[in-house]
């Protein structure tokens, strides 16, 4: 019952989380802050004060910024364009009545469950590798030169890799979306002379667009922080790094704190920026 | 034209055979109405009539062409579900012009003939709202005109009007029927409601586990019932149906008596009974009277103003030629 009583009740017992909460998010967010406005070189001893924006236009101001920026925009676009398409192509194979379903749908989702630095790992040197791996073994048999894909296509490499960890996520809430589909739907389309691929674009499609909304904003949400992936196969090189990669190497390769608190704070202010835009092109989907 | 025949059509999901092999004809510009409890098999029959569903054997002739592996879109048929099936993301114009612009047809034609559609069922006031935004009484307008633009062969409603109250449902039963008789199109109509076949039907077709059971005009069906359950089934309340000795006297296993063939009194009948529950419907009034020696309690209508209450005496006497007699299978005896 909301009386007074157990109103206070509920704000005394709750006030402990979110205080943690708050210190959890605060305390970092301000203390990066504070750094991005130092001269804070560990290796060096300096602590200087009162850089200003020092930090944040010598960031910006260097080239390998707008490179980061761009490799970010191509990695997230090229993950979203695979799960997505790859996705709907699997929800509509899973929808099918086969033999073997339940085992088939776990198999599908399992590399959900892989950790990211173990799958990056998994593909770089089963699959990846050009002596060993499982392509260049493929290639081989055909005859054909194998490819030393995390040299020679690098980021397309990356963008492999974190598909293949992302393409369940995205089968799984297009799957339940396919379920949800009225069949009368489906029935009545087919006697109006719709053939597959109408009744495919002018029903499945625009039924499944609320759930292709949510995959995009959640997938973009945790691919602008994609780290683990690059970190084990190209260590941000060959035209790999993103603005996170770029962030960690200011901090720990350059050993300038500063400087990398201030590419975080951009980082996260470029992530709102994004997120916005979203909102407004694809969050109208989810009204109505 | 719109003439269906369908020859031994048989079909069975896996080993459960819905439909036994079974022979219809319907003529072109007729009302059918299938009736029959829930589960008889009234849906499955108009899908394979439809070509949603693939007849396990047997032949379905569309105006004496095989129609029997056709495709759905192919037999020129218009369906109306129950649930209306309307595309939700489009506006109500687009749904009903949605299978001509699968036809391929030309933009002017497709305008002319929606504005027809909505015209005719009253819907221009909400042409351009979606699905989601109507009544359901005006989504199922929308789904009648997104079958008759395609001006089909036949149309096939699968209970159109169980998702709709009282009210309104009286009032599209009577639209329907006028839309056929306008234009005298075959229609074929899936029901369990009594007062719909009823009143709609040119020919009601009683379907009891996949058998067709009779066929006839609602009249012939009320009339001259060909079983005890066709008699059950077809008129609301249910014939009274009693066996035993009563029915021995008239020659027959079971003898069945309406409750509208009944006279009351108070004074003297043929059968003395008690009344129980009593349903006042304003016009008429509904007696449950239970008869000692009967089995179940008989039903009898008397008219709105009768005087008669809980625990009252009253004396009954059947219409002597409203008398249905049945054997022991349940077959009408002349
Ligand atoms: N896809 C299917 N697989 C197996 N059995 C089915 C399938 N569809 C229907 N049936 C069975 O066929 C029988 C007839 O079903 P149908 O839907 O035609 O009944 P109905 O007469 O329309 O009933 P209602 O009045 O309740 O709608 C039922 O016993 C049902 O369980
Ligand atoms: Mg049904």
């Amino acid at each position: 019952m909301a009386t007074q009583h157990s109103r206070s009740a509920a704000r005394a017992m709750m006030a402990p989380a979110v205080f943690l909460l708050l210190v959890w998010m605060l305390v970092p967010l301000i203390l990066t802050l504070w750094f991005s406005t130092l001269d804070y070189r560990p290796l060096r001893g300096t602590f200087d004060c009162c850089e200003g924006l020092g930090n944040y236009v010598r960031f910006v101001s260097s080239s390998a910024f707008w490179d980061s920026i761009l490799t970010t925009l191509q990695l997230l676009g090229g993950v979203l364009l695979i799960t997505v398409v790859g996705g709907i192509g699997l929800a509509i194979l899973l929808d099918q009545p086969i033999w073997g379903q339940g085992i088939v749908r776990i198999l599908v989702i399992a590399p959900f469950f892989v950790m990211p630095t173990v799958s990056a790992l998994v593909w770089k040197n089963m699959f990846m590798n050009p002596v060993n791996g499982l392509f260049a073994h493929a290639f081989k048999a055909v005859g054909l030169e194998p490819v030393d894909w995390l040299s020679q296509f690098p980021l397309f490499s990356i963008i492999l890799i974190v598909s293949w960890q992302w393409l369940p996520f995205a089968t799984l809430i297009l799957l339940t979306a396919i379920q949800s589909l009225d069949s009368e739907q489906f029935e009545a389309a087919e006697m109006d002379g719709a053939g597959p691929f109408a009744r495919f674009g002018y029903i499945t499609l625009p039924h499944l667009a609320r759930s292709i909304t949510v995959v995009v904003l959640i997938q973009t949400i945790f691919l602008l922080s994609i780290f683990a992936e690059i970190f084990v196969t190209t260590g941000g090189a060959f035209g790999t790094r993103t603005l996170t990669y770029l962030v960690y190497q200011r901090v720990i390769e350059s050993q300038n704190v500063g400087l990398g608190s201030a590419g975080g704070i951009i980082a996260v202010i470029l992530a709102n920026i994004v997120a916005a835009i979203l909102m407004r092109v694809v969050g109208k989907n989810l009204d109505a | 034209m719109g003439r269906i025949t369908l020859d031994k059509v048989r079909k069975a999901f896996g080993d459960v055979e819905v439909i036994p092999p079974l022979d219809l004809r319907i003529e072109d510009g007729e009302f059918v109405v299938f009736v029959g409890p829930s589960g008889c098999g009234k849906s499955t029959l108009l899908r394979l009539i439809a070509g949603l569903e693939d007849v396990t054997s047997g032949e379905i002739r569309i105006d004496g062409t095989d129609a029997t592996h056709l495709s759905p879109a192919k037999r020129g048929l218009a369906m109306v579900f129950q649930s209306y099936a309307l595309y939700p993301h489009m506006t109500v114009r687009k749904n009903i012009a949605f299978p001509l612009k699968m036809a391929g047809m030309d933009q002017a034609e497709i305008d002319r003939r929606v504005d027809g559609a909505a015209k005719v069922l009253n819907l221009s006031s909400y042409i351009d709202r979606r699905p989601g935004q109507l009544s359901g009484g005006q989504r199922q307008r929308v789904a009648i005109g997104r079958a008759i633009v395609r001006e089909p062969s036949a149309f096939l409603f699968d209970e159109p009007l169980s998702n709709l109250d009282a009210a309104l449902r009286v009032g599209m039963r009577l639209e329907i029927s006028e839309l056929h008789k306008r234009l005298a199109t075959t229609m074929i109509y899936v029901t369990h409601d009594q007062v719909e076949a009823m009143t709609m039907a040119d020919k009601i077709v009683v379907l009891r586990a996949g058998h067709i059971e009779q066929v006839g005009s609602p009249l012939e069906l009320y009339r001259t019932p060909r079983n005890t359950f066709v008699a059950g089934f077809i008129g609301s309340p249910k014939m009274n149906l009693i066996e035993g000795a009563e029915a021995e006297k008239h020659g027959a296993h079971t003898i069945g008596v309406r409750p509208e063939h009944f006279q009351i009194s108070t004074e003297g009948g043929t059968w003395t009974g008690t009344i129980g529950v009593s349903e006042h419907l304003g016009s008429d009034t509904f007696f449950h009277v239970t008869v000692p020696g009967f089995a179940e309690p008989l039903t009898i209508r008397a008219g709105g103003e009768v005087d008669l209450h809980y625990g009252d005496t009253i004396h009954l006497t059947p219409d002597a030629s409203q008398i249905h007699r049945f054997d022991a299978k349940g077959l009408r005896l002349p």
